[in-house]
């Protein structure tokens, strides 16, 4: 079901005719790809710089002990509203509904995705989910408070009455749905809309890891969505799925709940480990070091991640610790896969620091503290002296902070050539990071030490005199040197704006097909499409004496006679 | 060196039966394997040496995976820093394109897999020693959790200790300080022989809490709908603080409370000054016990919070 021409044929019949609306009517109506992620994009963009916001306030209010800017209910809408807005409705469809839905048709050579109508419901479902819970700050009670997790009993109409919890609860639904469509459409384009050429061991990798996003996806939102009409069932319709009163078992939701959890934070890791796996090769002008095991590096870590979702239960004292622990422990062989190679691939190579690659380093450092602790984490006993305290907070930050962040925006630089014709300022680029990089271990370093010394998380206040003052002064400080630093972001979007360079089809001499086309791609996204014949179609095109080395390259001795990886199908396709 | 409980301790017996095997047993053990030899040599990264019997091996797993963790982790890093010092763009040459080497990618799967399984053979070990329960408790206690305080029930004593979030009902008189939220409550006191074994027996009235006694390196939900049973063998006595851990409603950050562990005769002293004085209300004893000791009442610190 191949939709392209043959090589290396010029496209037939799509040229600029398509006289569509424009302004705001374009992006209210538009069923393109690349429409509908840039609103994602911006969309998400802006709920991060929410949540972001959020989160200062939290840390003002925890630089010193008792402290009364917010008062304890104030604190606990406001965390709770951080985690689920930077979760559920940034780190997710920033890099699903948004580069991936811009990206993916333009990496595997297809005018769009499989379902564009489809595609824009996502969109507006997403939108209205946001909505729906930001809402919930202007009703009476306030905005759901009870952590980002929703525990029963403890998100009963009894112990959290008020429209806040309800709206909460219906945006996951409406969100649900619109990640399970974003899935579909993936898993389909990616299946059917392949360039001739494109083998699947020829997709990028953030086009498999996306591939790979997307069944987690189908596997895991529908738990999710289940729960969350149990849940409103309890509320309303006086069901008692989870309330012990009316025979119903409150640990079920955790069950259900982290079925989901637990996959979803592989949702929200596996595209970016995508995005810098494609960016670091670019950077270093070589292949990806160890193609292959990475492909299947991220299929057994989706695998293993549907079965250890009980390791974020190991102090209810009611699941099967050694299994849940070994499985967690194993996922740390992949990981560490994918670490080396990424290594790999940076060796020998020539290394240019251009901001999208000193993010993909930052990254590299942040995730692999994270996934270090992350370890530790899943032996029980160790769980048992850092569940639930800020050693937990640190860890996932770094891990979550990592990926959504560093890698996040390293994406979101490397790219914003391709989607926007123009090129953004290196040196604002570069404070940028390193700003963020500086406040980012400012911020988390102390939350692993305080966490050891038995400071819980989610707690609006805390004595003094037990040593946590000035680890949470530090922390606090880190924070602000964080917002500071997306200052120079917003500063170099400006600049762009306002004093556009014009970046061409190919600024960074990339690898994959969307650097084939201009910048921003026309209307169906190619006039003509280069042959396909590795992993790097584009840099295949540019740089013919310098192809793939199958192994180490001993046999081939050097360069230019280099045979090609998986040359199947015949010579020129 | 963290492992200082708040309040004073009423006695810390020096260890000494270790340092002999220290003297003898400690360099070789560091070489060979650092979780044999006993807590005292391994640093404590901040974390608590664990003021139980229980939380003492957990403790000694903590320290040696630390360990392992720093090993791998400097490892990487210095990979990852010497790829990008070393190889910097400094020309237009084109590196070698090259992309397997099957040997080292077995290599670095294979490693892995055996730092993992090791890790999950001392998981395994800690996790049933920690976990075990004693047939014979020398104390049984049932933990009550609930919005926003702990009540402890001494099972067949007609015991019990009730407060309210930021309460500090000082059951032994050992820190008769007055207390104000947020800033140094203690919260009701769970009071156990130290040397003994505490069997705890927890539950929730309302919804999920956190049990969790930093210095015990210990925590477990409060679970309505199950019961939870574990045991606590104190090493010294002392007053270790603990708190709440598991979110649970407004006043989540202010639902304190702290061990108190006595030399045993003092604790069956206390136990029996309890007895005497909650017997007219056997009916009620937890309220009367509670209204007999505690100094602020829980609507003056709601109303402050
Ligand atoms: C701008 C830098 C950030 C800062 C300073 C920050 C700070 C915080 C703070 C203070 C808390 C509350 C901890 C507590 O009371 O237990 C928190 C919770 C949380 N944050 Fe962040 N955060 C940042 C970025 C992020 C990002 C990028 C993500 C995810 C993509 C994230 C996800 C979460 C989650 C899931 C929670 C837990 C909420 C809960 O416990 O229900 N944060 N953060
Ligand atoms: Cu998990
Ligand atoms: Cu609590």
């Amino acid at each position: 079901m191949t939709l392209l021409a043959e090589h290396p044929a010029v496209l037939h019949g799509h040229p600029e005719h398509h006289e569509g609306p424009t302004g705001v009517l374009k992006w209210l109506t538009s069923t393109d790809h690349k429409v509908i992620g840039l609103s994602y994009m911006i969309t998400s963009l802006v709920i991060f710089f929410i949540a972001g916001g959020m989160a200062i306030l939290l840390r003002v209010q925890l630089a010193s002990p008792h402290s009364s800017l917010l008062s304890l209910q104030q604190y606990n809408e406001l965390f709770t509203m951080h985690g689920s807005l930077m979760l559920y409705l940034f780190a997710g469809p920033f890099a699903f509904g948004g580069l991936a839905n811009y990206i993916i048709p333009l990496q595997v050579g297809a005018p769009d995705m499989a379902f564009p109508r489809l595609n824009a419901l996502s969109y507006w479902l997403y939108l209205t989910g946001s909505i729906t819970m930001l809402m919930g700050f202007f009703t009476a009670g306030g905005a759901a408070a009870f952590a980002w997790v929703a525990y029963a009993p403890l998100s009963s109409a009894i112990h959290s009455p008020g429209a806040g919890a309800d709206l909460w609860i219906v945006s996951l639904l409406l969100t649900g749905f619109s990640a399970v469509f974003t899935g579909v459409n993936l898993v389909t384009t990616i299946f059917y809309l392949r360039a001739p050429g494109m083998t699947m061991f020829r997709l990028p990798i953030f086009t498999w890891n996306m591939l790979v996003t997307a069944i987690l996806i189908l596997i895991a939102f529908p738990v999710l969505t289940a729960a969350m009409v149990f849940l409103f069932a309890d509320r309303h319709f006086g069901t008692h799925i989870f309330s012990v009163k009316g025979g119903g078992v409150p640990v079920l939701y955790q069950h259900l709940f982290w079925f989901f959890g637990h996959p979803e934070v592989y949702i929200l890791a596996l595209p970016y480990f995508g995005m810098v796996t494609d960016i670091i090769p670019v950077f270093s002008r070589k292949p990806l070091f160890g193609y292959k095991g990475m492909v299947f590096a991220t299929m057994s870590i989706a695998a293993l991640s549907t079965g250890v979702w009980a390791h974020h239960m190991f102090t209810t004292g009611v699941v099967l610790l050694p299994f849940f622990s070994l499985m967690s422990l194993l996922i740390a062989v992949p990981t560490g896969i994918k670490f080396f190679n990424w290594i790999g691939t940076m060796w020998r190579g020539q290394i240019r620091f251009d901001t999208p690659m000193l993010f993909c380093v930052g990254f590299l450092l942040a995730f692999l503290m994270g996934g270090l602790t992350g370890v530790m984490l899943a032996s029980p006993p160790i769980d048992f002296l850092t569940h639930d305290t800020y050693f937990v907070v640190a860890h996932f930050h770094q891990v979550l902070f990592g990926t959504a962040v560093f890698a996040g925006f390293a994406g979101f630089y490397f790219w914003f050539p391709k989607m926007f014709g123009r090129k953004l300022n290196e040196p604002l680029g570069k404070i940028h990071f390193w700003l963020m990089f500086i406040g980012f271990w400012v911020t988390y370093l102390p939350m692993y030490v305080l966490g050891l010394k038995g400071m819980p998380r989610r707690v609006a206040t805390y004595p003094s005199g037990l040593g946590w003052h000035l680890l949470n002064q530090v922390a606090s400080l880190g924070s602000y040197l964080i917002a500071i630093s997306f200052l120079f972001f917003l500063w170099n979007i400006w600049t762009s704006w306002r004093h556009p360079v014009a970046a061409g089809a190919n600024p960074w001499d990339a690898h994959t097909l969307e650097w084939f086309t201009s910048s921003p791609p026309p209307h169906h996204n190619y006039l003509k499409l280069p042959p396909v014949r590795s992993e790097r179609p584009t840099w295949d095109y540019f740089h013919p004496d310098a192809r793939t080395i199958s192994h180490n390259g001993r046999r081939n001795g050097h360069v230019k006679v280099g045979a090609e990886v998986g040359s199947t199908g015949g010579s020129d396709q | 060196m963290t492992d200082k409980p708040t309040g004073k301790p009423a006695d810390q017996a020096p260890h000494k039966g270790s340092s002999l095997l220290r003297r003898y047993l400690g360099p070789l053990g560091i070489l060979a394997l650092p979780l044999m030899l006993g807590g005292c040599t391994l640093p404590s990264f901040y974390g608590f040496r664990g003021a139980t019997k229980q939380g003492h091996d957990s403790f000694l797993l903590f320290s040696g995976t630390v360990i392992a963790a720093i090993v791998v982790g400097t490892i990487v890093v210095l990979l990852i820093l010497w790829a990008v010092l070393r190889y910097r763009r400094r020309s237009d040459e084109m590196p070698k394109q090259f992309q397997y080497h099957i040997p080292l990618e077995i290599t670095y799967t294979v490693i892995p897999i055996l730092i993992v399984l090791a890790l999950f053979g001392f998981t395994v070990v800690t996790e049933n020693a920690v976990d075990a329960v004693s047939p014979h408790p020398a104390v049984a206690v049932k933990v009550t959790a609930f919005q926003w305080g702990w009540r402890f029930d001494y099972s067949g004593q007609h015991v019990s200790v009730l407060g309210e979030t930021t309460q500090d009902p000082d059951p032994v008189g050992l820190n008769g300080r007055p207390c104000a939220p947020a800033v140094d409550c203690l919260g009701p006191g769970l009071v156990m022989p130290a040397g003994e074994t505490t069997r705890i027996t927890l539950v929730s009235a309302d919804v999920v809490h956190g049990f969790y006694v930093p210095a015990f390196n210990f925590s477990r939900y409060a679970l309505p709908g199950v019961t939870n049973v574990f045991d606590f063998t104190v090493k010294h006595p002392g007053i270790y603080r603990a708190q709440c851990t598991q979110f649970c409603g407004l006043y989540h950050a202010l639902m304190f409370f702290h061990v108190v562990a006595l030399p045993p005769a003092q604790f069956r002293a206390w136990l029996r000054s309890e007895q005497a004085s909650s017997q007219p209300a056997a009916s009620h004893p937890a309220a009367s016990v509670a209204s007999s000791r505690q100094g602020s009442p829980a609507a003056s610190v709601k109303a402050a919070a």
